[in-house]
Formats: structure tokens, C-alpha cells, sequence
């Protein structure tokens, strides 16, 4: 490795720290409303329900952002970008599972009625999909996994993929009227996985290689 | 939590009990300035309804102080005034629940008047002071459980549905009632979008209209009905979800056909006409089984207590529906 770079030391003592603290800001707001900080908005008079929205929505928030490293990057060139996914997956998983977490208090952690409800409501069932499908891509983050598992580390990372669609179908279905937002995080989704698509296919038809390349591309 | 809490023998009625004293305080100051306000507006009455109103409750004020019916009320304990008037859906004023309390302050309800249309003797358009003057305001602790599987308990204040459907003398072709709340963008912001097909429209079988616990509410906790709670006259249906009980009601019509109400024509998989509560019939996106009763609990996770049929109602409404298909006539 050798003496770091002045780009991995600003990464590493200026951006990640600013991302770090960014991303910590959503569980900042709801302890401090749960416990009545002042000058933090309370939560209202169903703080758990409240709380839940609010990881749900950092969760997925934060999912896309995952997801728009590589565009991010392929568009800017800068590569460096890419010191920043790996915060921001786990992140986006720590959120959900905080959102599951509130989720079983709301069930008042009665077990009978999470199991029943995860077998038989369907977007509870996506929700809890895709919260498993987190788990292997955590686990599998660290350096060690990185190096240890290779090739298979691409095919368990491409996990990303169902999970941010489970996940965007997983808030569509619980809305109860309006869509719009949900919406707007498909249109998204859509946004960051087309753009895969269209440029790998522009990149193969460049290539003149078969348009169906399966290397895959977290 | 049978329904035997709603049998209490007259005695144990007191507002203080659960009102606490600031706004106990408040409500005498209030009712104080409404009778004021109700003599002002005695203006000559419609001939009509005045024949059909019971001749001295026309004249005589109101009961000094409302007096809880403690037959119709529960013993659960009550919502603060706050969790009751902050936690509200309320989609004319936006689709937070926090949202109505803050933007139902361009709602005017004075002047306010009532259509009284269809199969009826004495159709017209009514003054809100016309529809409250001939009934004296009780006060009902009302379960309230909404769709969503959460629940308060409410002190409303208000009188039977039935006393005030009598007055227009409904013909026998009236089966049903249709309740229309106001439409009026301009005063209603949540009205802007296409949310759900405005105005907002709900209907009772006549029988679950005339039914005593069908309560029109002008009042909470001994005060005037918060614009967020649906001022100046809603209705709550308490063995029903709560979306069946329309607020700001700017039109009441006997039908002899079933109308068609909002929720259902928006999400008839999810919504019925009927919508009694019934922890046997799930909501296909989430169980009825049980319901968080807001304000109880650990203060982060409100308390899941079970639900019972008809909200704890069944032995006063169950008989309504003897032989219906409550799973099919959700």
C-alpha cells in the first residue's frame, strides 16, 4: 500500500466523515424527538408510526444513493467515488433494520403477529425480503470478504438490485392514497437501472461483443 | 373490555373526571359565549321546521352544562384534547395526520347551513343554527377506531343522529342516508389534488342511522368542535371505522338506493359500505385484530389491545345485521 494519497487521506479524514454524519442526521431527529430535545420537532402523538416513516424513507433514500455511485462515477470519471458505497450500503441497511425493529415494537414484538404478517400481507413480505437480502451483502462487506470471495463477491452484490426494486415496491404498496411519492422513487430506480442497461448495451454494440453480457455490475 | 363497560348506572357523571380543569374552565367560558351567540341568531324560524322541532326545546336554552350520557359512554380512559385534535385524517386539510391541525384554519364555519335533500317531507337548506336549536348537547365517551388499526376514546359533545333525521320526517322510500362533506378547495387545500373523488361522501342504512348511538358532534372535551375534527357538525358512527363518520356535513339526502361512499368507490378491494369494525375481517394490506390505542403504552409504542366486534357496540348493534355476511359485507 505504501503512504496514502492526498485523495484517500481527504476521503478518508474530510468525505467520510461528512457522510458519516450526514447519514447519522435521520436517527439524530428521531431520538431527539422521541426524548423531547429542544429545538427538534416532536413526533406527534404516535412517535413509533412516526419514527417508522422516517427510517423507511432514509432506508430507501439511501438505497438509490447506493445505486448512483456508479453512474455517479462513470459520468464524472472520478473513481474515487467509489470509497463512499460501501458506507452508504451499510448505512442503508442499518436503517432498515431499524425500520424492521420499530416495526415489531409497533407489533408490540408479539411474534405470532409479525410471522402472520409477514406471510400474509404482501408488502410486509417484500419489506422483509429485501431487509433479508441486506444481511449477505453486509456480512460480505469487509475488505477481507472483498479479497476472500472474488467473482462471488460481484454475484452477492448484485443482491442491490432486488432489494432496491423489493424495497420501492414495498413503499408503493403501503400508501394508502397517494402515490406520487412512490412514484417518484420508481422513476428514479428506473433512472439508475436503465442507465446500466442502455450503456452496457452501447457498450457491447460498441465492442461489437453479444448484446447479453453477463458480467454484472454493482 | 366486553361491552359492559357501556352500562353505567346514572351518578358517576362527571366531565371533571376527565376533563382536566384548564379546560373544564375553558368550556364553561365557551358555552357561555355560544348561548350568547344562539340568542343572537334567534331569528325567525323556517315555519317548517319549527312545526317539526319539539315545540320547547325550540324556545328553552340548551341544558346549562352538558351532562354525560353515561348509558352511551365508556369508562376506557379518554385522549388528551391534544392526541384528539393533532392526530387527525382529515385529507380536505392534507394527507399527514398532523396536517389538519395545521391547515384547517381556512375553514370558515360561520355562517354555516345543512342541505336536507331527497326522500324527505321538509327539504331546504338549513342554518346550522336551525339544525342545532331544538336539541340539548350531551356528552358521549365514544371508542373511536379507525381503518388503520389505531384508536382513541373521545368525549364528544352532541345529540342522537335520529332526533335530528326525524325532524324532515324521512318518507318510507328513504332506506338510506347520504352525508356530503363540503367541497370548497379554496378553504380546503387538501381539496387541490385529486386524492380522492371530492367532495367527500359517506351513507348509513336508515336503521344504523336512526340507531341511538349515532351521534352528531359539535363538541369536544366541552368545547367547540376544532376545524380539524370536522366543524361545525360531524358525524361519529363509534361500531364503525372511523372513515364511515363524515365531517363538516353541508348535506344530508334520504335515498332510497344505496349511495355510493368515497373510500369504497376509491378502493372497493380495501373499502365497504358497511365498514363495521370486526377484528374476523382483515383489511387486505394489514390485521383487524388488534388496534393501537393512541396516548397508552410506553410513550414511543402506543398499546395494542384487541378488537372487539363491532368496537365493543355488538350488544347494542349486532342485531342490525342478523344474518348479513360480515365477510362479505365488509
Amino acid at each position: 500500500m505504501g503512504k496514502a494519497s492526498p485523495v484517500e487521506l481527504r476521503y478518508r479524514w474530510l468525505y467520510k466523515p461528512l457522510l458519516h454524519l450526514a447519514c447519522l442526521v435521520p436517527l439524530a431527529w428521531c431520538i431527539g424527538g422521541a426524548t423531547g430535545l429542544p429545538h427538534v420537532p416532536g413526533l406527534g402523538v404516535e412517535p413509533a408510526r412516526k419514527v417508522l416513516g422516517i427510517l423507511g424513507h432514509t432506508a430507501l433514500n439511501l438505497l438509490l444513493c447506493t445505486l448512483a455511485i456508479t453512474p455517479l462515477r462513470q459520468l464524472s470519471g472520478n473513481a474515487q467515488l467509489l470509497r463512499l458505497r460501501r458506507t452508504l450500503g451499510l448505512y442503508a441497511f442499518a436503517y432498515a433494520g431499524l425500520h424492521f425493529t420499530d416495526y415489531m415494537g409497533i407489533q408490540g414484538f408479539s411474534l405470532r403477529a409479525i410471522i402472520a404478517d409477514i406471510a400474509k400481507r404482501p408488502y410486509i413480505t417484500l419489506g422483509f425480503t429485501a431487509l433479508v437480502l441486506l444481511v449477505p451483502m453486509a456480512v460480505t462487506s469487509t475488505n477481507g470478504m472483498i479479497r476472500r470471495l472474488r467473482t462471488r463477491w460481484r454475484k452477492i452484490h448484485w443482491l442491490i438490485y432486488p432489494v432496491a426494486v423489493l424495497g420501492t415496491w414495498h413503499y408503493w404498496w403501503q400508501v394508502k392514497k397517494d402515490i406520487r411519492e412512490p412514484l417518484l422513487y420508481a422513476a428514479i430506480l428506473a433512472l439508475l437501472l436503465g442507465w446500466r442497461i442502455v450503456r452496457r448495451q452501447l457498450l457491447h454494440r460498441r465492442a461489437g461483443l453479444p448484446q447479453l453480457g453477463k458480467e454484472p455490475q454493482p | 373490555m366486553g361491552s359492559h363497560m357501556l352500562i353505567r348506572r346514572p351518578g358517576s357523571i362527571c366531565s371533571s373526571e376527565i376533563t382536566d380543569e384548564r379546560h373544564f374552565r375553558m368550556r364553561r367560558d365557551l358555552l357561555a359565549a355560544s348561548f350568547g351567540l344562539a340568542v343572537g341568531a334567534a331569528l325567525p324560524a323556517r315555519a317548517a321546521l319549527a312545526a317539526a322541532a319539539a315545540p320547547a326545546a325550540a324556545a328553552a336554552p340548551k341544558a346549562a352544562t352538558p351532562v354525560r350520557n353515561a348509558r352511551y359512554s365508556t369508562t376506557d380512559k379518554p385522549n388528551s384534547y391534544e392526541e384528539i385534535t393533532t392526530y387527525n385524517n382529515f385529507y380536505e386539510f392534507g394527507l399527514d395526520k398532523s396536517d389538519p391541525a395545521r391547515n384547517a384554519g381556512s375553514l370558515h364555519t360561520k355562517p354555516w347551513s345543512v342541505a336536507i335533500d331527497g326522500e324527505c317531507e321538509l327539504k331546504g337548506s338549513y342554518t346550522l343554527e336551525d339544525i342545532l336549536r331544538p336539541h340539548a348537547i350531551e356528552e358521549r365517551v365514544y371508542r373511536h377506531r379507525c381503518v388503520e388499526a389505531w384508536s382513541m376514546v373521545i368525549p364528544w359533545l352532541g345529540f342522537p343522529l335520529a332526533d335530528l333525521l326525524k325532524r324532515f320526517k324521512p318518507t318510507s322510500k328513504a332506506k338510506y342516508v347520504e352525508f356530503t362533506t363540503l367541497r370548497d378547495p379554496k378553504q380546503m387545500p387538501g381539496q387541490r389534488e385529486a386524492v380522492l373523488d371530492w367532495p367527500y361522501v359517506e351513507g348509513l342504512r336508515i336503521d344504523e342511522a336512526m340507531h341511538p348511538l349515532a351521534f352528531m358532534v359539535t363538541g369536544v372535551y366541552g368545547r367547540e368542535l376544532p376545524n380539524q375534527n370536522g366543524a361545525p357538525l360531524r358525524l361519529h358512527v363509534p361500531w364503525k371505522y372511523g372513515f364511515k363518520s363524515g365531517k363538516s356535513l353541508v348535506r344530508i339526502r334520504f335515498t332510497e338506493q344505496q349511495p355510493s361512499n368515497t373510500w369504497a368507490v376509491s378502493a372497493p378491494r380495501e373499502y365497504g359500505f358497511y365498514a363495521n369494525v370486526n377484528p374476523a375481517v382483515d383489511h387486505p394490506r394489514w390485521s383487524q385484530a388488534t388496534e393501537r390505542r393512541i396516548g397508552q403504552g410506553s410513550g414511543f409504542f402506543a398499546q395494542r389491545v384487541p378488537t372487539l366486534p363491532f368496537n365493543g357496540y355488538a350488544d347494542e348493534v349486532a342485531s342490525l345485521y342478523q344474518g348479513m355476511d360480515l365477510r362479505r359485507y365488509f
